[in-house]
């Protein structure tokens, strides 16, 4: 079973929720992110999401967009990414590496080169967002095949009968985005959210976590209490952009604290 | 499988095409995969839809024989197909009229568009105003200032423009936001795409807007020359008026079909915007197809003089076309279409678009090749007004 499973199964049981934050490789620098890394861990993260830039981030809001510009100014690139993985995986064994991205990167570097790189750097799971079931074909049985979990995203558009689809070929867990829109955006209707979960559920054995509108504990409890994980994105990288030069990975670990404490209220 | 068959039912030409975009966008491009199919085979819908070409287009746009072009180039007879003559001036109404009216079938009350040079905003804002729908186009910072004019005109229809500041800040970033939009509003809103290009079914339904160029021509042609032309050349950006010329032609295997790609100060220099003649395969706003980047698979800052040719990709039908060695693609330089320019000015007395300049190249370039009796059809894709502040800098001239 991959990392990613593992962890799903330890949290289950201790009845906890998993927290996943996303960080965008290469931002604010180079030498950055990997301390980042070891920093959300520190501060509470069950698996860490970790962005690949590109340079057309079409699902993406003004937030992580730039995020992206940054680290593309910082020339971090796929292979970057790959070694910032095997840096943080010298002295972190346990805690699963997601990388979230789109297509081309990737495509360019072939689907095959990248499944084998990436398994040797430590990579749990990837999500191209911009790579559906329908495209997949070719690339999540070639992660599949190297012990790479394919992530999917389910929305609040996606039809009933699209869940079952996206089930046969995803693995790790399912990542619902809460919201119509691109991330970073507003306002969360957590009913809604709940009669997704239990849909989603009906289709797939996969765990959930959620994302999208989590920006802090209380919102993060509210996720918690319904979905197996609270995934956040926009919130994270805005602190990372706004923080004093040196205060960086205080500052993110204050901000992961403060949303550990919101996803274990949710388990008492 | 005959080239025209083409795409198959999931929007892919061969390896290219397909649908690359996030799971919010599914839904939304499957009703319009759905909608567009019944509406393509519902004869009141293409009455509808034939009637606004003749009626508000000004349709069929007629094919002119460019006698002084011809004879200072020396070689083949170049003709002109006049999508100039269109009403808001190029190609990209004939599109804009065929998505409107999908728009309002399914309910739509907003349209979103993105714009490069201006032509398409026009186009969209301009049906908009027709079918009395909300407007926004979004177009790159550095384009609403280099075609201001279009910007006004888009104001006076009623529309909402929005100037993207983003990454390069033309064509390929003012895509990315009109997406963003659309993720956001996806129930109320219709993005009205401005070329064959984007996730299915937009490269497919673009082009079967477009493909009236072609047919129209295809009866043209017989009644002006008695023939078929021996080469059709268009200029490729996302390839919307040049699939629409060549799409019909594919069958007529003894017509030489050129896309003419912008080539920027030159392929050597790297500032162009010619994926098919210097790119490769990857994946980009929703689809495959030839694509300029660099070795991170990251997309690279395309250079053109042309703003409507100014972008990193190009639709999928074209890259198939490459491969299958039915059409050739060229890159035509900055100079060479500012040369092409000024050419249609003085000797026939009509003001191309840029975009469209860099066909007329092509034409240069080949008719010397070629014997007097024989035949260029040239698309004339849209008229030059918009550009002659961009011309008039580049002569040192201040309007």
């Amino acid at each position: 079973m991959s990392r990613i499973g593992q962890t799903f199964i330890a949290l289950k049981a201790h009845n906890k929720k998993a927290l996943i934050p996303f960080i965008t490789a290469g931002d604010p620098g180079k030498g950055l992110t990997v301390p980042l890394m070891h920093a959300l861990v520190e501060a509470g993260a069950d698996i860490i999401e970790l962005g690949v830039p590109f340079s057309d981030p079409m699902a993406d809001g003004p937030v992580i967009q730039r995020a992206s510009e940054r680290a593309l100014a910082n020339k971090v690139g796929l292979k970057d990414v790959l070694a910032m993985t095997a840096e943080f995986r010298k002295t972190n064994t346990t805690t699963p590496v997601v990388l979230m991205g789109y297509a081309n990167p990737i495509e360019h570097m072939g689907y095959e080169t990248f499944a084998l790189a990436a398994k040797a750097a430590g990579v749990d799971g990837v999500l191209t967002v911009d790579i559906p079931p329908e495209e997949s074909a070719g690339v999540s049985d070639v992660f599949k095949a190297h012990g790479l979990d394919p992530i999917f995203l389910l929305s609040p558009t996606t039809p009933e009968s699209r869940v079952e689809q996206v089930a046969a070929v995803a693995g790790g867990f399912i990542y619902y985005v809460s919201l119509k829109g691109v991330t970073g955006s507003a306002n969360l209707d957590m009913d809604e959210v709940a009669q997704k979960i239990a849909m989603i559920r009906k289709h797939c054995s996969l765990p959930v976590g959620v994302g999208f509108g989590i920006r802090d504990a209380a919102t993060a409890e509210a996720v918690a209490r319904i979905a197996d994980a609270v995934v956040v994105g926009s919130r994270i990288v805005s602190e990372i952009e706004s923080a004093p030069e040196g205060a960086c990975a205080s500052r993110v670990g204050h901000l992961v604290a403060e949303l550990r404490r919101g996803v274990d209220a949710a388990s008492k | 499988m005959k080239l025209t068959d083409l795409p198959d039912s999931r929007g892919h030409f061969g390896p290219y095409g397909g649908i690359f975009v996030a799971e919010t966008l599914m839904a939304a491009l499957e009703e319009l995969r759905v909608e567009y199919d019944k509406a393509r085979n519902d004869p009141a819908f293409i009455a509808e839809f034939e009637y606004e070409l003749k009626h508000y287009v000004g349709r069929p746009s007629p094919v002119y024989h460019a006698k002084r072009l011809s004879e200072q180039y020396g070689g083949a007879q170049i003709f002109l197909k006049r999508e100039d003559l269109n009403h808001t001036g190029a190609h990209k109404i004939n599109n804009t009229i065929g998505q409107a009216l999908l728009a309002r079938r399914m309910g739509k009350k907003r349209v979103i568009a993105e714009t490069g040079a201006g032509q398409h905003g026009v186009a969209s804002a301009t049906v908009a105003a027709r079918y009395g729908m909300e407007c926004v186009v979004y177009m790159g910072a550095e384009d609403v200032i280099r075609q201001a004019p279009n910007v006004f005109r888009m104001k006076l229809l009623g529309a909402t423009v929005v100037p993207v500041s983003s990454g390069s800040k033309t064509l390929k970033d003012a895509l990315n936001e009109a997406m963003r939009d659309w993720v956001t509003n996806v129930e109320s809103t219709f993005y009205i795409l401005g070329t064959a290009a984007g996730p299915h079914p937009y490269p497919m339904l673009v082009r079967d807007f477009q493909c009236v160029i072609g047919r129209e021509c295809l009866t043209q042609m017989p009644e002006l020359t008695g023939r078929q032309p021996d080469a059709v050349i268009a200029c490729v950006g996302g390839g919307s008026n040049a699939i629409g010329i060549f799409h019909p032609y594919i069958p007529y295997e003894d017509v030489r079909l050129i896309g003419v790609e912008a080539g920027g100060s030159g392929i050597a220099s790297g500032k162009h915007a010619a994926p098919l003649s210097a790119g490769s395969p990857g994946v980009l706003h929703g689809f495959r197809s030839y694509l300029m980047q660099d070795e991170n698979g990251q997309i690279i800052e395309t250079h053109s003089i042309s703003a409507g040719l100014d972008y990193p990709g190009v639709g999928p039908e074209h890259s198939w076309l490459k491969d299958a060695g039915r059409a050739e693609y060229v890159a035509i330089n900055d100079d060479e279409a500012m040369a092409a320019f000024h050419d249609l000015c003085r000797f026939e007395g009509i003001i191309p678009a840029l975009e469209s300049s860099h066909a007329v190249a092509q034409a240069k370039k080949l008719a010397p090749t070629m014997k007097k009796d024989q035949i260029i059809l040239v698309n004339l894709s849209g008229r030059g007004d918009k550009d002659i502040d961009t011309v008039a800098k580049l002569s040192g001239i201040t309007l």
